[in-house]
């Protein structure tokens, strides 16, 4: 099991040090061209949650290539690019100028930012379109606003995608207290929080039953407990996002806490829950665990219902 | 090390309309006038960024408009509770400056107080919307204040260098006025640290990132 941050929320060259924290870094989404991104405001708060609408500001290709690769990759973990765009033929270009770089350890595709206007609809043609001109492990970042998110994945696996990374925000919107006007200037933004925990679970459930991939599980993980939940619902590797920017800390603490979580289950390793969620009895725990679990089952509270 | 410490509040002040935050310092650094913490806010799934308004001995004060859920329950802290604070964040105001004059509008009257002291308590020209609003004057030596539907535009002496805080109306306005000045700005945060690029605002058709540029500029 591996802790990343989720794409988009955290800068690794204004913030080394919590990058240094992570199994491996993930870019803010890289287009063509430069990006301002969208105008202010840009984030809000809800009750459940946090919308953003940054609207993928970054550099462009060549100067993330030229001014920010060099740098990202002395800081030490793997890093994951992020690959954005408003066409195939972006995708594409990014991937391609991508390619021959050793410092590039995977390629994430950005296919559901809910932020930008023009989405492209074939998951699978962008991904056949990028695994034609790459080599590097390939992982397709997935929208849960779908009916159904294990067809887009079982798309994304047959035109070659390596990976999932399950899930990215959802549109929503929040309005002002006072006006009860839009709070973020392009009106909606994507949410992310503890509300897309749960969608996440579901999405990562639904996609270990209908492809062999390896998944990157987030959406709202703010604690051992949230990874633990997703790793048991078929991820491989978890990431964080939100849960950083109320507290820079949250990968070290959330890593203690999800040992503290896995022994006290009697799990020596993170990668033996993986899935746990599908499997008809609770193998994975020990057999004090299924003791504990069967004189629970039979206990006279219990009994009476 | 980037990580939120918890501190205990000392005490919790009402200045009219305001709260005025109090809370140990502890080890930490109250960095120059201008910068900020972020402060956790009871409930709140993100913390709230405050500029330093005090900084007695062992002690951090933060002036808060409860304006939203955050800050109202940040205003609801009672001494002896405990939150956690980040900081100090962003860039202050420069202080090597020759005649200083402080500009303030409603809350932007909040990093005044530790500003007036370390300038040596230059003059100040306050603008607020009320008599109420108004009381937060008192946290300023040698201040004037103007009441609406009198702005602090119309009586800031042009020649001096301004430091300047204030809804954004009024820091366009003083720049216009004063292009030497440096004027500290607002937008929501999510991080306060570089992170989410949320707090971008736009300046002379340009987006900043407030946390990490600001939240102090140069006005031209």
């Amino acid at each position: 099991m591996r802790l990343l941050n989720a794409s988009g929320c955290l800068d690794a060259l204004t913030a080394p040090q919590i990058a240094r924290e992570l199994d491996a870094f993930v870019t803010k989404t890289v287009t063509p061209l430069a990006r301002e991104g969208n105008p202010p405001v840009r984030i809000a708060e809800t009750e459940v949650g946090m919308l953003n609408a940054i609207g993928l500001a970054n550099p462009g290709i060549e100067a993330f290539l030229s001014g920010h690769l060099p740098h990202l990759a002395a800081l030490g973990p793997p890093i994951w690019v992020s690959v954005g765009g408003f066409s195939l033929q972006d995708y594409v270009t990014v991937a391609e100028q991508l390619g021959g770089r050793t410092e590039v350890a995977a390629l994430e595709l950005n296919l559901s930012c809910p932020n930008v206007d023009e989405v492209p609809e074939n998951v699978g043609e962008v991904v056949a379109a990028v695994r034609a001109v790459t080599g590097k492990p390939l992982y397709a970042k997935l929208s849960p606003a779908v009916p159904d998110i294990s067809e887009t994945a079982r798309a994304a696996e047959a035109a070659g995608a390596d990976g999932l990374s399950l899930v990215n925000t959802i549109r929503g919107l929040a309005l002002d207290e006072r006006t009860l006007r839009p709070k973020l200037a392009r009106g909606t933004g994507g949410l992310s929080g503890p509300a897309l925990r749960p969608i996440a679970l579901a999405a990562v459930h639904s996609c270990r039953r209908a492809t062999g991939l390896p998944i990157v599980g987030m959406g709202g993980v703010s604690s051992g407990r949230h990874a633990l939940e997703l790793l048991a619902a078929g991820a491989n590797d978890v990431a964080i996002g939100t849960a950083m920017f109320s507290d820079p800390g949250a990968a070290s603490r959330i890593r203690s806490e999800l040992a503290a979580e896995l022994a006290a289950l009697g799990i020596a390793n993170p990668d033996n829950v993986v899935g746990a969620a599908h499997e008809p009895e609770a193998a994975t725990l020990d057999r004090k665990s299924r003791v504990e679990r069967e004189k629970y089952l039979h206990s006279p509270a219990n009994m009476a219902g | 090390m980037l990580r939120h410490e918890a501190r205990r509040v000392v005490a919790a002040e009402a200045v009219g309309p305001y709260t005025l935050l109090l809370v140990e310092r502890g080890s930490l650094d109250p960095g120059t006038p201008g910068r900020f913490f972020m402060l956790e806010a009871p409930g709140r799934l993100l913390p709230r960024p405050m500029s330093v308004c005090v900084a007695p001995a062992g002690e951090l004060g933060f002036l808060i408009d409860p304006i939203g859920p955050g800050t109202r329950a940040l205003c609801e802290l009672s001494p002896g509770d405990r939150l956690g604070i980040l900081g100090p964040l962003g860039n202050g105001f420069r202080l090597e400056v020759d005649r200083p004059l402080l500009v303030g509008g409603g809350i932007g009257v909040a990093p005044l107080p530790y500003l007036s002291e370390a300038l040596g308590r230059p003059p100040a020209v306050l603008g607020f919307r009320t008599e109420w609003h108004a009381e937060a004057a008192a946290l300023v030596a040698n201040a004037e204040v103007v009441i609406e539907p009198t702005y602090v535009t119309e009586v800031m002496p042009r020649e001096d260098d301004v430091l300047a805080c204030g809804p954004e109306p009024m820091l366009e306005a003083v720049r216009r006025l004063a292009p030497r000045a440096q004027l500290a700005w607002e937008a929501p945060m999510a991080c306060g640290y570089g992170a989410c690029y949320g707090c971008a605002v736009e300046i002379d058709g340009e987006l900043k990132r407030l946390c990490v540029e600001g939240p102090v500029l140069a006005a031209a």
